[in-house]
């Protein structure tokens, strides 16, 4: 079991490393919605300060949501899933790999490079410490929800704008959580209890996602 | 009769047919009267609040599509899990037959909620937790309507959807509690919707008889939906070929 899990998380990695346009293009994405909001807002650098925390966790949220239409597209395609769906190891524990292996290439690379952003907004060293620890435990989470909605809409006609709709609601207690923790750090109060519900969440959906989306995959390409 | 009532016969769509055109016609019969009756008491007999004026009436209307937009949610999900553990084709036309009267019903509360607003707490939108969350559950509703709309096999529509209804049940509670705790800490709620909640009898009973009345309503609406949908997905069936209102 483990060592398929072990399998598929190498083998995505692989893929993805084999296509690394498709890794830069949501990183890039991130890059430039974070990026959009001083030109749009004005440069003044306290609103800016003010804002940063939604506007790094908005934006994760849509560079996550816009990376999760390559979740299970190639797989479907090239016959790959199917395999998948017939192999003896359980289909959760692949689904989870593929999320990872996700996570780790779309993820990932965005919480590495969110303290540069952070500098455009002119954060604090204690600020881009807990925005970056927010953003660790909140965007598996979102990979991890994310692929129910992946997985729902598998090969439909207009799957991409569909995804957003059924995903975006659900993501709504990890952004309020998110952003509520730097925000509460930062204004003195403290976002331990934010930081644990976040958590919480990450621990639920790594628990109860994978069971979802396997049933959805199974509806999707039977 | 004789025997026990066999509650599996009306798990078939040609035997649910007739009966959900009966339960329909009796629903639209009582909503009918009920809503005359509640109108009226509403509007006539209740009397005026001494703190909100007239503009109060608006949660004759208001409180029961809310409740209303809740529960459907609820009976949408509880049909769902059904249709999927079962495989019984019946209960996912319920779930879809349901699904537009809910976003309905939540688009009523949302906007007789902004009417309430504007004059009660001088803004069209606040973001309460309740409004936020209200908001959420109608973004759900669209969601699942696009979902099964975007399907062309019913089958696996039925089945996609009914996944996403019971995501969607499982995080409506973790919604709620987060946007209410999000609420509290950017500010206090300057004003609690449930306010001098100590309403006179008369009131309570008017708003009682509004929600029977939109109780009635939305079976109603759904039985003649869920006969339409019946209809489409059997019109290739000997017995639907047979009806009487079919061969005319």
């Amino acid at each position: 079991m483990f060592s398929a899990f072990r399998t598929i998380i190498a083998r995505d990695l692989l893929l993805a490393m084999r296509r690394r346009s498709d890794v830069l293009t949501t990183l890039f994405f991130f890059v430039i919605v974070v990026s959009l909001f001083p030109l749009g807002i004005g440069p003044e650098l306290n609103t800016l300060r003010l804002i940063a925390p939604g506007v790094f966790w908005v934006a994760a949220l849509l560079a996550s949501m816009l990376a999760l239409e390559k979740l299970f597209f190639v797989d479907y395609q090239d016959g790959a899933l199917e395999q998948m769906l017939l192999a003896p190891q359980p289909l959760s524990i692949l689904v989870l790999g593929k999320v990872l292996a996700h996570w780790l290439v779309t993820g990932l690379p965005l919480v590495l490079l969110s303290p540069l952003l952070g500098l455009q907004y002119d954060l604090s060293t204690a600020t881009i410490g807990i925005m970056m620890l927010t953003l660790l435990i909140g965007t598996p989470a979102l990979s991890l929800i994310g692929a129910i909605g992946a997985a729902l809409t598998l090969g439909l006609r207009g799957g991409g704008v569909l995804v957003s709709l059924l995903v975006l609601p659900l993501y709504i207690p990890v952004l309020i959580f998110g952003a509520g923790a730097v925000e509460a750090e930062t204004s003195g109060l403290g976002g331990t209890g934010h930081l644990s519900m976040l958590g919480a969440i990450l621990l639920l959906s790594a628990l109860a996602a994978p069971l979802a989306t396997a049933a959805a995959l199974r509806i999707s390409a039977e | 009769m004789g025997g026990r009532l066999n509650l599996y016969k009306f798990s078939s769509p040609a035997t649910f047919y007739p009966l959900a055109g009966k339960i329909g016609k009796i629903s639209t019969l009582i909503a009918v009267v009920l809503l005359v009756i509640g109108l009226y008491m509403s509007f006539f007999v209740a009397p005026t609040d001494y703190k909100q004026g007239e503009g109060y009436r608006i949660i004759f209307i208001h409180v029961p599509s809310a409740w209303m937009s809740m529960f459907i949610y609820l009976v949408m999900a509880f049909w769902a899990g059904i249709g999927l553990v079962f495989n019984t084709r019946l209960s996912s036309m319920m779930a879809q037959a349901l699904a537009p009267t809910g976003a309905i019903m939540t688009f009523i509360a949302l906007w007789t909620g902004a009417f309430w607003g504007k004059p009660m707490w001088g803004a069209w939108w606040v973001w309460d937790a309740r409004l936020t969350s209200e908001l959420i559950l109608f973004f759900l509703y669209i969601g699942f309507i696009a979902l099964q709309g975007s399907i062309d096999d019913a089958r696996r529509a039925d089945r996609a959807g009914a996944v996403l209804l019971l995501v969607g049940v499982v995080n409506i509670p973790i919604i709620y509690f987060s946007v209410k705790w999000w609420n509290t800490l950017h500010q206090g709620a300057s004003v609690s919707v449930t306010e001098g909640s100590n309403m006179s009898t008369i009131m309570l009973q008017a708003m009682l008889i509004m929600t029977f009345a939109f109780w009635a309503y939305s079976i109603a609406v759904s039985m003649y939906r869920v006969r339409a949908i019946i209809l489409e997905r059997e019109k290739d069936t000997r017995w639907v070929s047979e009806l009487p209102e079919i061969r005319r």
